[in-house]
């Protein structure tokens, strides 16, 4: 019997999270304090939920792989944060952001939990203003608002281009004030490398102190996986070095299903690679393409001539420029979802109109110069400059860009040595975040009691594609007003548990497998660096589980992935000891872990026969090369449970009901 | 560009085993190294070499290679975070660099960042000043106040953000002379105190903080300002100031 339940309240829409809080039990103030709960990550979703958990009167244990709960990768995400507030009185409602969201992931995330996530989201501002968030502001000191991918009204409230940051060093100072209380026992250079299940319930991790290599037992009453996405499978993506899937597949390995991990968003607008020395790949905000406009040569000479470095593109006429997504798309023009501007750039390319100067040609132009050219008259009229000539307003405009997007043309000036304001950006796709991860129910609660998974860590409410902005509102309104409710449900249970010990045998058992990996890491006389497998996998990935996949290519992918996996326990090297601080050994383990997940990625995506959000298969297009879903065949998430290999996984179906939206073919144009 | 020529670079860089090591200088070359590449990717290689040759990889902190993390901590021919400015360790390329050019790389250097092993140093301080007074205290229950009901006034706001663009890196502290945190501290003050949700706490938090920064082992400000020349968000001295004075008043009001 299928283990699946998504337990989505009674009722309509609209009531289903109040009568929901109504109904769940609750855990009293006096017995939450003889609550332990994990909380493994410590970015948007692991901090917001550490910090409210521990409000509430929980004790927390909260673990973080880097020096500072500070510095998770939440910190990086750029350009603002969803909110269904319509201070615009641009027509925004509830409603109209979850149905933007249900439309921008290709109908095929749960309506249930976007319908919430929707409704919580105003709450988010709210609090965070109250916390000390420096958003951004208008003259009337009113919070300002700007516009996003894949939407037409604007709701993303942002602080420059530096959102991310300001939101985490907001949950950071309330984890903070609960650290000082001693309510948040912080594990900082702490990595998860176990689940430990005591009577079919999560009760606790094993963890290595990555400082002086210890393994420790952590015991708790309940667990949660807050540790983002697993886009570094790719080797080459927007995410932190470290960033990895371990707690996930952890979870899933014992137990917890794993839904629809081929849902990967490629970002539109990355700094194209320089090459092979590269280590990661960085993201120039979405929030550009509210000014910038996309274009390549229309052509094929002039776009050989530029990479020849033989024209420079300042040059080329309005006549002789495509400006493709405006032209395929007139009503979303450059706002549209990350995945369809992320294909078009590809088409592009691969017909030949690419501008990158770099081995593969691949590159498309963000051109500032209509922006800055409009903004320089506003200006110039408000300051009553009459008959300025263009040197001023082009002056005068690129001011105005600088305070809008300034850190954003500095870090690509830093990045390429080009002046992004002088001439056009060049930008190309890359990998950015993960739609699919754990499966979780409407309490965010995977298929192991007790273990929980929020975040970008779970798979709920992207379906297939993500729409800007609404990443960081879903880690925060997961993490600060979801799962603490929701929790208490099953933690009513145990409040006369006592302590959890961690003197068990399955703390026993699940110390000595994480021991025996690690000493055949250390101990292994292999001849190749974990890096080495690590970038052969990602160009497995990119390559044939990308933008673009055939069933021909993932077969193949398939194979090769299991090959290398094979070949890295035989031939993996890892230099220095298990004791103290070994980076490798660290790397190892995160590397393996994605060798499995990377098989299960490619099988899902062979899986689903059909074209929706991110997930591109070439066999299911229009002429247009636009995507075609199945909605008679594919309407659901694909979930699945481990087996011992990721070959042998079996795959379960949760239906995707839509009651309150009709299932449309999604179109921008 | 890739078609330039790489560079041959000599690095002489700090090895140190543990906290306990007294630790030293070793050399090594690298080869062939793209302009391009950031500093952090020509470290990379010279891992790889070194793990070529069944040695232990430099260890050093990264992690978002986007300079907004702040985990990269490395002195750079004797400025933190390298030659440049407004730049993490991370930003930096190697175009900055010439063929031939000989590269020391060193761990911050300040007595309340002990090193934990090569060039990674502990900077756990920061989060301990940050428990003891770095926040606004109010639930995160959600159950708040309208976000626009308390208008700012646009100037406050962008220098309350300014403030708050402080990644904790820890640069301020390792080109101090007297090793003080006071840029990193009065940063997070001023970014409360500037704005009307952190008024109403604004005497204690400049008390807490400076106590327990003192009480970390940093030294005082001598108003050198070389914090502020090498930040990386370019954290501006004024914030001292600011704290200063709230931390004077409060000490007054206190008597």
């Amino acid at each position: 019997m299928s283990k699946l339940d998504s337990r989505i309240p009674e009722g309509p829409i609209s009531d289903k999270w109040t009568n929901h809080k109504n109904n769940i039990r609750l855990v009293n103030p006096a017995n939450k304090r003889l609550i332990d709960v994990i909380v493994v990550g410590t970015g948007l979703a692991g901090g917001s939920a550490s910090a409210t958990l521990a409000e509430l009167g929980y004790n927390v244990k909260a673990f973080c792989y880097q020096d500072s709960p500070r510095r998770a990768h939440s910190i990086a995400a750029q350009g603002g944060i969803n909110a269904a507030k319509n201070y615009q009185g641009d027509g925004d409602s509830t409603y109209r952001l979850f149905y933007d969201t249900v439309k921008g992931g290709d109908y095929r995330s749960r309506e249930a939990n976007v319908y919430r996530l929707a409704e919580v989201s105003a709450n988010i501002i709210d609090q965070c203003v109250a916390q000390g968030v420096p958003f951004a502001r208008d003259y009337g000191g009113l919070l300002d608002n700007r516009s996003f991918g894949g939407v037409q009204v604007s709701r993303t409230f942002y602080a420059k281009g530096q959102t991310g940051q300001q939101l985490l060093l907001g949950c950071y100072s309330a984890m903070s004030r609960q650290i000082g209380k001693g309510k948040i026992k912080m594990y900082n250079r702490h990595e998860m490398l176990d689940l430990v299940i005591v009577d079919g319930k999560a009760r606790g991790i094993i963890a290595r102190n990555l400082i002086t290599g210890e393994i420790e037992r952590h015991s708790a009453h309940a667990v949660v996986i807050a540790s983002g996405g697993y886009g570094n499978v790719f080797f080459l993506s927007t995410n932190a070095m470290g960033s990895n899937v371990s707690a996930g597949w952890k979870v899933h390995k014992k137990g917890a299903f794993f839904a629809n991990p081929c849902f990967t968003q490629i970002h539109p607008t990355c700094i194209p690679q320089h090459g092979d020395q590269q280590s990661k790949l960085t993201l120039m905000s979405e929030s550009l393409r509210n000014d910038g406009r996309i274009w390549v040569p229309a052509k094929k000479e002039d776009a050989e001539a530029i990479r020849a470095g033989k024209l420079d593109p300042t040059q080329l006429k309005e006549e002789d420029r495509d400006y493709y997504l405006e032209r395929r798309y007139p009503s979303f023009g450059n706002l549209v979802p990350r995945d369809v501007a992320s294909r078009a750039a590809k088409e592009r390319c691969d017909a030949g109109f690419g501008v990158g100067t770099n081995e593969t040609g691949e590159a498309v132009y963000l051109d500032f110069s209509s922006a800055i050219m409009r903004y320089g008259q506003e200006e110039a009229n408000v300051k009553g400059i009459h008959n300025a000539s263009e040197a001023q307003v082009r002056a005068l405009g690129e001011k105005v860009v600088e305070k809008k997007y300034g850190n954003l043309f500095q870090m690509y000036e830093k990045i390429t040595a080009d002046n992004p304001y002088k001439t056009p950006m060049k930008i190309y796709p890359a990998v950015h975040y993960t739609m699919g991860g754990v499966w979780v129910d409407y309490n965010l609660m995977t298929t192991i009691p007790g273990c929980y998974a929020i975040g970008e860590a779970n798979f709920s409410d992207h379906g297939a594609n993500r729409l800007g902005a609404s990443a960081l509102m879903q880690g925060l309104a997961d993490g600060y007003f979801v799962l603490p409710y929701t929790i208490g449900d099953y933690l009513a249970d145990d409040i006369r548990t006592g302590a959890i010990s961690t003197d068990s045998p399955e703390f026993e058992a699940a110390e000595a497998s994480v021991k025996e990996r690690i000493n055949f890491f250390v101990n292994n006389k292999g001849s190749k660096s974990v890096d080495y497998f690590h970038r052969r996998l990602g160009k497995v990935m990119w390559n044939k589980v990308g933008m673009a996949r055939n069933e021909q290519g993932l077969k193949e992918a398939i194979q090769e992935i299991k090959a290398i996996r094979e070949e890295f326990w035989k031939e993996v090297t890892v230099p220095g000891s298990a004791d103290g601080i070994n980076l490798e050994l660290e790397k190892a383990g995160r590397v393996a872990d994605f060798l499995e997940l990377g098989e299960l990625f490619a099988r899902d995506a062979l899986e689903r026969n059909e074209s929706c959000g991110g997930h591109f298969r070439e066999e299911y297009q229009t002429e247009e090369g636009e995507a075609v879903r199945d909605d008679a065949g594919y309407t659901f998430a694909s979930t699945w449970e481990f087996k011992g290999e990721p070959s042998e996984a079996v795959l379960h179906r949760e239906e995707l009901k839509y009651e309150n939206i009709e299932l449309k073919t999604r179109s921008y144009k | 560009m890739s078609a330039e020529k790489g560079l041959n670079l000599t690095l002489k860089v700090w090895r140190q085993k543990n906290s306990k090591d007294k630790g030293g200088i070793e050399t090594y070359q690298v080869s062939n190294i793209s302009p391009d590449s950031s500093f952090l990717e020509m470290i990379d290689i010279l891992n790889e070499q070194l793990i070529g040759e069944g040695k232990e990889p430099v260890a050093f902190d990264h992690d978002c290679r986007e300079g907004i993390c702040g985990s990269c901590s490395m002195y750079i021919n004797g400025q933190a975070h390298g030659p440049g400015r407004a730049i993490t360790t991370c930003q930096l390329h190697m175009r900055e660099f010439k063929d031939g050019e000989t590269i020391y790389i060193e761990p911050w250097r300040a007595g309340a960042f002990p090193v934990i092993k090569d060039l990674m140093v502990d900077r756990s301080a920061f989060d301990r000043i940050m428990a003891s007074g770095g926040f606004v205290s109010v639930n995160t229950s959600g159950n708040t106040q309208d976000a626009n009901a308390i208008p700012i006034e646009k100037v406050n706001a962008d220098m309350a953000f300014d403030a708050a663009t402080c990644i904790g890196c820890g640069a301020c502290v390792a080109s101090c002379k007297n090793a003080s945190a006071m840029l990193f501290v009065s940063a997070k003050v001023s970014q409360f105190s500037l704005l009307p949700q952190g008024q109403t706490e604004a005497k204690q938090r400049a008390i807490n903080m400076v106590n327990q920064m003192d009480e970390e082992g940093f030294g005082n400000c001598t108003n050198t300002g070389a914090c502020a020349v090498e930040c990386p968000k370019e954290i501006s001295l004024e914030n001292i100031a600011r704290m200063n004075r709230e931390y004077l008043s409060a000490s007054v009001a206190k008597e």
